[in-house]
């Protein structure tokens, strides 16, 4: 391993000297806050443009004068009927094709079949019983209301990123401009994408599915293209000598030859739709999200609880599905195998289905299994968590804690972050944009906070970042130790990731459920929610990352003699960082997401104003808050890959 | 995609109704819910009732201040509670706009406002002046709000203006926001335990009337433009330095669409009315009886055919 000597003086591929200086003048500006004018401590009123009004301006303008509202009622007007279709045929709503409810057996059924046919007998049972307990427990229709937004929002984003993915291979430039695109849909709150789906594609089920279909829609695009970029040139000179025209060429030589990216962006797509629409609560669609949203309003914990699982098994259901269909080789068939040899599973589905459809005319149970006759057993949860978490041990533990952590953390550091002039924290995130990617990092960091400051939004986006920093740091106290254990032994490291895996397949939302349980309604509610989801990107890469460190470097280093603290201070973490660093971003990049979520709990940050915008219909101010959000996630997002990429560069890793 | 196939082949044999009534369109009814129990019930009593004289009615979950643009423009039919203090200003900005209907005034008379359960004013005598809460506010004091006293307002998106009073009449107290109506309740609740001194947002009418007596804050008696001109309430430079209307309304508001649309339902809904003590009544079903909003509907229904049976004919 050769390390290059850099030019400058450097700790960890930092470049240090004129950062310093900019945080000795960070330092300076904060202890002389008395003296300073005011200008420099906060961006006066007077300089703070109504960017709320003049975005509704343009809003207005594009709505109205331009048509442009009168297009999307005709679009929702379209989504309408597929998701009216979708949900005639899950839950027996009153609309066209008036077939539906499937019988519960028949769709549990065709479901175990299809995952036979991804990944055998494990994957049948899970796929079977997942759909079966939600019959059971009496959640069928709350299941289906939400499979059938799944349904129609999925594949849209999926033809959709598909479409974007290809043109952005195609064409340098489109690709261009349309990454910073991405990068704004990846960090914008899920409020902002609620309010504009509601004005223009009316409130309901069809502004839940363009919501949705949006926010799966930038990682299907970026698999696309990477996959398509992938494509071996012996595979492409291939595809031209058998003289294949354009056409054929993408669809059957360059489609086929992504296909693992693709249908890993298929993966994604689908999962982040889950996610995304048990929010749409938030806007009026029903399904699981919307009952775990009034169950959790009325504290009906154990409820709650079992809406939770249903949504974690549906998750897992949905992923291991797709991410078999992404091992799975293409079968191919002899010539001349009759046609149901090659369509052996579809015709096995469609005969289960019919099966079950032909039992449940007969046994009604088997179709619908009515309210009353379900084995929910939730109010007898209920119960229990009430008794548990009345337990005099944990109550007081958890109100000491609660005590603790606001009066000697939170409220501290909030207020310290607060009482900052907004010049000190531009000058510290100069420097560290700096010390990590020189002038053009420094300007991009700071100039992303800069622009916070100047909405006027500022003391409200500190309080957003207090509760993500002290989230996060929580997490790397309890999750790097926790990843580093893991990680040493190889028995432990195996299902940890797995837990880690799954853990993050689940909605955001169901993170709420043990912090409120806990905690109440309060900040320290919020900073455990945050605190949870972070933990688990934190401990994932940093297991990966010590595992991922070269068995000969291990090697030479028990030759030369070291100790196991030796070997893994000076070897295995080092090495480790730069993944370590990405597991770090994604904690961040979560937890500005969970933090707008958490405004459900009750916080006083740029997610309680996002949660008035849509009260209010403010499209123009939703869209200045988000915009405030997005910038500070991707001020973190730019330092922090820069580095890891620096510091890969620099070991002659990855 | 084997599912559509078989689907395909059903849907052939599927027998379609639609049996539309006379002149009435047989589109659904969409009624929107809220976040508070007694809207959801009723919203499901006139759902229900609707349903008794043919509609087809479907429901959606919508914020309760956004659903008069949602009614102005059709996206739904009607709202069962029309509270004067919280929507009167969107309700009227609305009907600015146009789109919207006042279809009538119910019988209950609502008031929702700073509250208190009783034993708080054993800690502070002086009660229920705000002058006397003023004076007491150490007593009411968390971690969180350090030496000023706490008061904890409904969910953000009813946009109380609370911190605006706090500001014009010069409140020594802090405005905390809890998530949700049930919040408020665990937190009377758990004060309950030490009878310790608490104020928070409520309303009348609700079950909490029955379960814990208590009273309102007196602020300045609110008058007409409190909310909007500084002149009126005794600070001349801020708006907001007034209590909530004690004798608030509470309507039925419905889009303007909806009489040409559904004549029948809408002359059921024009019938449609409400006491306090019914509201409460429906809140209580949900909130101290755990009832499912729909099955509490159904039993309200049951148990109450001679209030409503009349609405229908």
């Amino acid at each position: 391993m050769s390390v290059a000597i850099a030019p400058r003086r450097t700790v960890f591929g930092l470049t240090l000297g004129f950062p310093l200086a900019l945080v000795l003048l960070a330092v300076l500006v904060a202890l002389l806050k008395p003296l300073l004018p005011e200008t420099l401590i906060r961006v006066p009123l007077n300089a703070v443009m109504p960017y709320d009004r003049w975005l509704q301006g343009l809003f207005d303008f594009i709505t109205h004068d331009l048509g442009f509202g009168t297009l999307t009622r005709y679009i929702s007007a379209g989504l309408e009927v597929l998701l009216d279709a979708t949900g005639n045929l899950l839950f027996g709503k009153n609309r066209w094709p008036h077939i539906g409810p499937l019988p519960w057996t028949s769709v549990a059924a065709a479901m175990a079949v299809l995952g036979y046919a991804l990944g055998g007998k494990k994957l049948a049972a899970l796929a079977g019983l997942t759909f079966v307990w939600v019959a059971l427990v009496g959640q069928w229709d709350l299941a289906m209301q939400t499979m059938s937004v799944i349904a129609v929002a999925a594949p849209l984003a999926i033809m959709a990123g598909l479409g974007l993915g290809i043109l952005s291979w195609k064409s340098r430039s489109f690709e261009k401009a349309l990454a910073p695109i991405l990068a704004i849909l990846q960090t914008l709150p899920f409020f902002t994408y609620l309010l504009p789906a509601v004005i223009f594609f009316k409130v309901g089920p069809t502004a839940g599915c363009v919501a949705t279909a949006l926010y799966a829609l930038p990682p299907m695009v970026l698999m696309t293209t990477l996959g398509l970029k992938k494509v071996s040139p012996e595979v492409i000179e291939a595809g031209q000598m058998s003289g294949s025209t354009r056409w054929q060429m993408l669809r059957h030589v360059y489609l086929p030859s992504a296909r693992t990216e693709i249908l890993v962006g298929v993966n994604q797509a689908i999962m982040l739709s889950l996610a995304m629409v048990v929010l749409t609560a938030f806007i009026g669609m029903p399904g699981l999200g919307a009952k775990l949203l009034s169950l959790m309003n009325s504290l009906k914990l154990g409820r709650s609880f079992e809406i939770g699982v249903t949504i974690v098994l549906i998750a897992i259901t949905l992923d291991r599905l797709s991410k078999a269909w992404v091992v799975k080789q293409p079968q191919h068939f002899e010539r001349g195998t009759p046609w149901w040899r090659r369509n052996i599973y579809l015709l096995l589905a469609l005969g289960v289905f019919a099966l079950f459809w032909a039992i449940a005319l007969v046994y009604p149970l088997a179709g619908v299994i009515p309210r009353g006759k379900d084995l929910s057993i939730g109010t007898q949860i209920d119960g229990v968590f009430d008794i548990v978490l009345n337990n005099p041990v944990l109550v007081a533990v958890t109100g000491w804690l609660r005590w603790f952590l606001i009066t000697w953390v939170l409220i501290p550091f909030r207020d310290g972050l607060l009482w900052l002039p907004t010049t000190a924290v531009l000058c510290a995130i100069a420097a560290v944009g700096y010390a990590v990617g020189g002038r053009r990092s420094a300007l991009l960091a700071a100039g992303f906070f800069a622009i916070v400051a100047a909405t006027g939004w500022w003391d409200r986006a500190m309080i957003t970042l207090y509760a993500v920093l002290s989230a996060v740091v929580i997490a790397a106290c309890v999750g790097l130790p926790l990843g580093i254990l893991a990680a040493q032994r190889k028995r432990w490291a195996e299902p940890i990731l797995i837990a880690c895996d799954t853990a993050q397949t689940f909605p955001s939302f169901i993170y709420l459920i043990p912090a409120i349980m806990f905690f109440g309604v309060n900040d320290v509610a919020v900073v455990f929610a945050i605190f949870i989801f972070a933990t688990v990107p934190l401990m994932r890469y940093t297991i990966e990352g010590i595992r991922a460190v070269p068995e000969e470097l291990i090697e030479a280093a028990d030759m030369s003699g070291a100790t196991r603290s030796q070997k893994l201070w000076k070897v295995q973490l080092p090495i480790a960082l730069p993944t370590m660093a990405v597991g770090f971003n994604q904690a961040i990049m979560f937890a500005f997401f969970m933090v707008i979520i958490a405004a459900f709990i009750g916080t006083q940050d740029l997610g309680q104003e996002l949660q008035k915008t849509l009260a209010g219909a403010e499209l123009g101010k939703n869209f200045v808050l988000g915009i405030c959000v997005a910038l500070m996630a991707l001020a973190f997002d730019h330092v922090l890959m820069k580095w890891s990429a620096n510091r890969r560069k620099i070991l002659g890793v990855g | 995609m084997n599912k559509c196939a078989l689907l395909a082949t059903i849907s052939v044999l599927a027998l379609c109704s639609s049996s539309a009534l006379a002149e009435e369109s047989a589109d659904p009814i969409i009624i929107p819910i809220h976040n508070w129990s007694s809207q959801i019930v009723d919203s499901n009593v006139v759902g229900q009732i609707l349903q008794s004289v043919g509609a087809n009615v479907e429901y959606v979950t919508t914020d309760s201040q956004a659903v008069y643009e949602s009614i102005r423009l059709g996206d739904v039919a009607l709202e069962v509670e029309v509270w004067e203090g919280a929507f009167g200003k969107s309700f009227r900005a609305a009907q600015e706009k146009g789109g919207i209907v006042d279809v009538k005034t119910m019988n209950a008379v609502t008031r929702e406002d700073w509250w208190y359960p009783s034993w708080t004013k054993e800690a502070c005598p002086g009660l229920p002046d705000y002058k006397a809460l003023n004076d007491c506010a150490a007593l009411f004091a968390t971690p969180e709000t350090g030496d000023k006293g706490r008061f904890l307002g409904g969910p953000v998106d009813w946009l109380k203006h609370d911190q605006e009073r706090v500001d014009a009449l010069g409140l020594n107290f802090t405005v905390v926001n809890a998530g949700s109506a049930a919040a408020l309740w665990a937190e009377i609740a758990a004060a309950e335990k030490d009878k310790k001194p608490i104020v928070l947002f409520n309303w009348t009418p609700n079950f909490v009337d029955a379960v814990w007596p208590g009273e309102f804050v007196e602020f300045p008696a609110w008058e007409d433009g409190c909310d909007v001109d500084p002149a009126k309430g005794p600070n001349p430079d801020k708006a907001f330095d007034c209590g909530n209307p004690a004798n608030g309304y509470m309507k039925i508001a419905a889009w303007d669409g909806m009489e040409a649309k559904w004549p029948k339902a809408y002359v059921v809904l024009q019938k449609v009315d409400f006491t306090n003590a019914q509201l409460a009544e429906m809140a209580k079903m949900v909130d101290v009886d755990n009832m499912e909003p729909e099955d509490a509907a159904a039993k309200w229904l049951a148990d109450n055919e001679a209030v409503w049976k009349p609405w229908t004919e």
